[in-house]
Parts: structure tokens; C-alpha cells; sequence
């Protein structure tokens, strides 16, 4: 039995303006960030936007939890079997239940992905397939004026952690990861590298919310 | 001379589709930033390079 109750709402707040500044937390709060995949990638950088308490998250995959994904993927033994999203909201209500999190258990493909993120304002590309990726990026950079994309490319492996970097491509796209170091059999996706990939793109989503390069 | 992923290249002239062809680009796995713009995937084929344009390749690789 944990000896704590849950705090309320304003002195959960009140802790984050404390830790994060009210300047930062002003702007985190209103934001609206999509995380498109939600595996390795994807489901770390969704736990550290919740932290941050990101008022509105919007989870998407097609995809359930299997023992593979365990080696890197932020899910446990009680998950298999769910939908990443069910089971990633599941637990991102349990690091900070105040926030705002709708979910898509679905395929994102050029047909649907306009409507999907119609209301967010940054989407963190983490899908695996390079296919998939590139679909994103063109699909919605060729025809929505007001998203930003912070994507993830190129962190398989382990070691070389300093060749993880954020690269800005324009106003509207940022690069994360190493960009050549793309996943194979015997040089596979491994959770410290991916974790620090995840950082990046969690850290350049703090940023532009809060409109300013530190 | 038309900037490509930083290098200074002789492709003026030609057409962007046949210039990923030629370099041996995947069409599904990458997108073009021509002059800070991405540049649709439809327009690959109408597109002609032109001096001083500048231009970012962006192959997509697998993992996430």
C-alpha cells in the first residue's frame, strides 16, 4: 500500500511550475503534440513529454505488445497482448493523470494522416519503416503550412552516443538520430541508443513550445 | 552548380526525378527539401534543377 494519495490537480500543477518555471510550463501546457508510433522510439518519447506535462498528447500505432518489443520499448510482462496504445496511455496516466492523451490504434497511411493530426501542432515521427517515415514527412509537409516534425532517423546499434544529433532541416522539420545507422540483423535497435534518440526528439519538442533555442 | 547535401554539383538542367534515379535513390524512402521547401513527391517529375538551388536529400533509414 503506497502512503501517498494522489495530489489534486492544482498541487500537481503547482510541483511542476516549481521544477519546470512557470515560462516553460505555460507554454507545455497548451501544447499539442502527436507521437506517430509508438514503439522503441516512440513510446519513450511520450513518457518524457507526459513528465513534462504536455497538456494534450496524441498516441497512434496499429500495433500490440509482444515479447520482442521488451528489450527496448517502455512496456512490461502485464502489457503483452494490449494495444500500444491502450497500454501506453495506461501507464502515462500513471506518471501524470492530469494531462490530456487521446489515442488512434491504427495504420497511418497518405490517405488518412492530414485528418489524423488536424489538431496537433507538433507530430514526433517514431514509426520503423523508412518507407513509413518518408510517407510522413511528405505527406504532411506537402500540404499543411502549420505542423512541425521532429523525426527520428538512424539509431540502431550500440555505443557511438555522441553521433546522435538534432539536425534542422527547416521550420518545419527536425532530424534526430545518426541518419545512416538504420536497424538490420546484426545491428539491431537497442534501448540505450534509442533512448537517447528519444531524448533528442523530446527535448527539441520542449523547445519549440516553448519558442525558444536554449 | 546546384548544392546538393552540401556539395557543390554540376546538375543544373536536370530534372529531379531523373537526378535521384541516376544517383540511386530509393522513391519511397526519402524526401527533398528543395530551397528550404519539401518539395512533393508529385512534382519530382516536372521539377528542373536550376543554378544556386540548394537542395537536402533525405534518405530515411529503418528503426524507431
Amino acid at each position: 500500500m503506497n502512503q501517498y494519495n494522489l495530489p489534486s490537480k492544482d498541487d500537481f500543477e503547482q510541483m511542476i511550475y516549481e521544477r519546470h518555471t512557470p515560462k516553460v510550463h505555460d507554454k507545455v501546457k497548451t501544447g499539442r503534440v502527436a507521437v506517430a508510433g509508438l514503439g522503441g522510439l516512440g513510446s519513450h518519447i511520450a513518457i518524457a513529454l507526459a513528465r513534462m506535462g504536455v497538456g494534450f498528447l496524441h498516441l497512434v500505432d496499429f500495433d500490440v505488445v509482444e515479447p520482442s518489443n521488451l528489450n527496448r520499448q517502455e512496456y512490461r510482462i502485464s502489457h503483452l497482448g494490449m494495444a500500444k496504445t491502450e497500454a501506453l496511455k495506461e501507464q502515462l496516466l500513471e506518471i501524470n493523470p492530469y494531462i490530456e492523451i487521446r489515442t488512434d490504434n491504427l495504420k497511418v497511411t497518405e490517405d488518412n494522416a492530414i485528418e489524423l493530426f488536424q489538431t496537433d501542432d507538433i507530430v514526433c515521427e517514431a514509426f520503423d519503416g523508412p518507407e513509413q517515415k518518408a510517407m510522413l514527412i511528405n505527406t504532411l509537409l506537402s500540404e499543411k503550412e502549420d505542423v512541425k516534425i521532429v523525426s527520428g532517423t538512424g539509431m540502431a546499434g550500440y555505443g557511438r552516443s555522441n553521433e546522435i544529433v538534432t539536425k534542422k532541416i527547416n521550420e518545419q522539420l527536425y532530424l534526430c538520430g545518426d541518419f545512416v545507422n538504420g536497424a538490420k540483423p546484426g545491428w539491431g535497435l537497442m534501448a540505450p541508443r534509442v533512448m537517447i534518440c528519444a531524448g533528442h526528439e523530446a527535448n527539441k519538442v520542449i523547445e519549440l513550445l516553448v519558442k525558444e533555442t536554449v | 552548380m546546384v548544392q546538393i547535401n552540401g556539395e557543390m554539383k554540376n546538375a543544373a538542367g536536370c530534372l529531379m526525378k531523373e537526378y535521384l534515379l541516376e544517383e540511386g535513390y530509393r522513391m519511397d524512402t526519402i524526401a527533398v527539401e528543395l530551397n528550404k521547401e519539401i518539395l512533393p513527391k508529385k512534382e519530382y517529375a516536372n521539377t528542373l534543377l536550376k543554378d544556386n538551388d540548394v537542395i537536402e536529400i533525405i534518405n530515411f533509414v529503418r528503426g524507431g
